[in-house]
């Protein structure tokens, strides 16, 4: 198989699969491919922490489970903090000797309900005070576990089923919440955004997400065609198209530095994403051009972010 | 070893709630969701992997020959593969299981 040898340059065994199938996410799911991929780079000496949500009921309803590693069910609130506590146990138990000494990834993960609105404070902890894990958010944009409720990193117009659009309401009433800058102002070394739709690019981060001596933060754009009501086979254009607009672009920032690793050579306009999603079919095209200026603006700021930080 | 979820009750769980089977959920079969299935025409494929590649259900099987072939057991029919078959090798046909 030629591709798995391409895959060598980031993993082990291309073709080990760490989450066994079985698993039960909706047909075409993003969320549960992004963990598929980001687990074959992160390989077999991997612990994982992980919050309530699509992932973790998917994965492993009792008395099956899906993992292949060990894995840990965690509360909401503190993913960040079990992590942390896993992490610190490892190294003290490796100084004392009860432990061989060898490379084990600490991985916590939660949806961006988890991240950006419940697991927050303790992930800011985490990152605050260095441990050595990774720690990936999974963006859907929504509680979608639930059945599809707003979280702080629903994009702005979007509906869900608390924030309806209507005669007096848009959708979302509020802009998506920036939690990968949110997770570079900790000064941690490697901080990425991700889309499963551009592999290799996510193979990369993943690797030096694994390679860092710290905090390391992903940000995974995780197509639900479940909650943004679209056709399951186009999950992986869906995020194509989030990032060739710029609604969600590719980047990683290391030691301070930002840069873009995915850069179209001009960006196709936000209506082409926002056109065939269900969820926003309710926004005017006054609507989509105001996003398309917020959209222009956060791109030009995220440019110039590159320039200013670059060594 | 795993069985049929129908075939437990509360008594063959762990105290803790520990899963002590990595990779058991293999005995639940997703394929029984599919209403449609992805059909090869290998005269077109290139054997690049990217329907492997992005297939959620890590179904799509690669095969002795280095073609890949849907795992019928797990398969929910997502026609992500054929979508994103850059050789349209892929149709997504009805299954009339
Ligand atoms: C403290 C607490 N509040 C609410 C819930 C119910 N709950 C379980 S999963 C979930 C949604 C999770 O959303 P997100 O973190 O974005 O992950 P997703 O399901 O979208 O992947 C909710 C609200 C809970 N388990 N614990
Ligand atoms: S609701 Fe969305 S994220 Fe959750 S399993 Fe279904 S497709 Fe995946
Ligand atoms: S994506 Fe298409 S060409 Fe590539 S291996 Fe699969 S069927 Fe063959
Ligand atoms: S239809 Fe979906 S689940 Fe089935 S092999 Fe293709 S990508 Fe995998
Ligand atoms: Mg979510």
């Amino acid at each position: 198989m030629k591709i798995f040898k391409t895959l060598e340059r980031y993993m082990e065994k291309p073709d080990a699969e760490y989450i066994a199938s079985g698993h039960r996410a909706c047909q075409g799911c993003a969320e549960v491919l992004a963990l598929r991929l980001a687990f074959k780079v992160l390989g077999k000496d991997t612990i994982l922490a992980m919050a309530t949500g699509c992932m973790e009921i998917i994965s492993t309803p009792l008395p099956l489970t899906c993992w292949r590693l060990p894995w840990i069910h965690i509360a909401f609130e503190n993913t960040a903090a079990v992590a942390s506590g896993i992490e610190s146990a490892i190294r003290i138990l490796t100084q004392k000797g009860k432990l061989e000494n060898k490379k084990i990834n600490i991985v916590g993960i939660a949806g961006d309900g988890g991240t950006s609105d419940i697991g927050f404070q303790a992930l800011s902890g985490a990152l605050e005070r260095g441990h050595r894990l990774i720690y990936i958010c999974l963006d859907n944009e929504a509680y979608m576990n639930t059945g599809i409720q707003r979280s702080s990193s629903t994009p702005y117009g979007a509906f869900t089923t608390t924030s309806p659009p209507g005669k007096k309401s848009i959708g979302q009433s509020t802009w998506k919440k920036d939690m990968p800058k949110i997770a570079a102002a900790h000064n941690i070394p490697y901080v990425a955004t991700a889309c499963p739709s551009y592999p290799y690019d996510l193979f990369n981060k993943v690797k030096k997400a694994k390679e860092v001596n710290g905090p390391a933060y992903l940000h995974i754009l995780s197509v639900c065609p479940t909650g943004w009501r679209i056709p399951s086979e186009m999950a992986i254009e869906y995020g194509r198209l989030a990032v060739r607009s710029g609604v969600f672009p590719l980047y990683e920032v290391e030691n301070g530095v930002y840069r873009i690793t995915f850069k179209p050579e001009s960006l196709i306009p936000v209506k082409d994403y926002i056109k065939g999603q269900g969820r926003f079919r309710h926004l005017t095209d006054k609507e989509i051009s105001e996003i398309q200026d917020r959209v222009n603006k956060d791109w030009e700021r995220l440019t110039k972010l590159c320039e200013i930080t670059k060594a | 070893m795993a069985k049929p979820m129908e075939k437990y009750t509360w008594r063959d769980l762990n105290v803790g709630c520990v899963i002590d089977e990595p990779g058991s959920s293999l005995e639940y079969k997703t394929g029984d969701w599919r209403n449609l299935l992805p059909v090869t025409d290998y005269s077109k494929c290139t054997k690049c992997g990217l329907c492997w590649l992005f297939c959620p259900d890590n179904a799509m099987k690669p095969k002795d020959d280095g073609f890949f072939g849907p795992d019928l057991d797990y398969c929910k029919g997502c026609g992500i593969c054929a979508q994103e078959c850059k050789f349209a090798a892929i149709q997504m046909v009805e299954d009339k299981k």
